[in-house]
């Protein structure tokens, strides 16, 4: 199955796929970031393939000069009963990929959530606002330079 | 034998204060505010086993306007903070507050950016209860820490003598009034 989705992936569009690695039996394959809707909708789409299911997007500090964040789909093939993961890498200025809304609805929540909590922006996302921060909220509290007990007078209290 | 002289003509003489606080401290209405584990507890005090009943504050009230006391039982985000306040602003005076177990009180084992460190950081509180949850049986020690609290508060004896009464500040209205 794993090498019948890679063939498959590079026969589509072989300049998207960056880097694959396989772990304890799980496929991971880097996307270009500019990439990914094309691939998502690729990997959903194919008939023998038939990811429809995204069981988990979440966002990812690597805090490192390049390619600091990183966003990783988790995809589940409910025909093949298979996993697997993509990830895209995201540079610190320009922390914006493009939404995968329109492939899996499901994934609405969960961009907004890696919005939230890293500051990473969803081109074409329908409703991007925080999803546990105030929205009057100006940090991203899992970056890795967020403080611990978070920036003091960042959100306030009701008056004694 | 004392008493039965003191009750022989169908009467007793006490402070009105007292008469007042004795009514007030017997039935405290709690206002459940539950926001995590610590609220299983509450409501097991409230069950048959420990029954709050005996101290006359069986009666949770979903609504802050029939409330007497916030027993709030559980983490406060700061997001919750609003919403607690609120609900604390919307209580008739008197009121009092309990904050029930290490949450509450001090934030507890969360000690994150998103939990507020202690609920006396905004509102006031008048009795904190330890422990994580603490056991019903602390609950009802803090309950009978505040009737003895209610009862030593002034009430309308000095209101009826002229003086002025003396509230604690609690809400954003002007809370010192007098009589004239």
């Amino acid at each position: 199955m794993k090498d019948r989705l890679l063939q498959k992936l590079r026969t589509f569009s072989p300049d998207s796929i960056l880097e694959t690695n396989e772990f304890r039996g799980d496929l991971t394959v880097i996307v270009r970031k500019e990439d990914i809707v094309m691939i998502a909708t690729f990997l959903r789409d194919d008939d023998d393939l038939s990811f429809d299911l995204i069981v988990d997007l979440c966002g990812v500090d690597m805090y490192r000069p390049e390619g600091r964040f990183e966003v990783v789909y988790h995809l589940y093939s409910l025909k093949n009963k298979s996993y697997v993961r993509l990830k895209v890498r995201v540079e610190e200025d320009h922390p914006v990929v493009d939404t995968v809304c329109s492939v899996w609805p499901g994934a609405n929540w969960h961009e907004r959530e890696t919005f939230d909590m890293f500051g990473i922006s969803f081109r074409g996302h329908p409703d991007l606002r925080r999803m546990y921060m105030p929205e009057e909220y100006e940090h991203f509290p899992l970056r890795k330079d967020f403080p611990l007990m978070g920036v003091p007078d960042s959100i306030p209290l009701p008056r004694k | 034998m004392g008493l039965g002289s003191l009750m022989a003509d169908g009467f007793l003489t006490t402070r009105l204060d007292d008469v007042v606080n004795w009514a007030r401290k017997n039935s405290l209405w709690p206002m459940p505010m539950g926001i995590s584990c610590c609220a299983i507890e509450m409501m097991a005090t409230a069950s048959p086993r420990f029954d709050i009943s005996r101290f006359g504050s069986e009666v949770m009230r979903f609504t802050p306007r029939q409330c007497d006391v916030m027993i709030v039982a559980g983490t406060v985000t700061y997001k919750m903070a609003r919403v607690v306040r609120k609900i604390y602003d919307q209580m008739p005076d008197p009121k009092w507050v309990i904050s029930m177990g290490a949450c509450a009180s001090s934030g507890g084992m969360f000690r994150s950016y998103s939990v507020v460190q202690g609920i006396d950081q905004f509102m006031p509180v008048d009795v904190y209860v330890a422990g994580c949850p603490p056991r019903p049986e602390n609950l009802l020690r803090a309950l009978m820490e505040l009737q003895s609290q209610v009862a030593k508060q002034q009430t309308i004896g000095n209101l009826l003598r002229g003086e002025k009464i003396l509230i604690p500040e609690t809400g954003p209205a002007e809370r010192v009034s007098s009589a004239t």
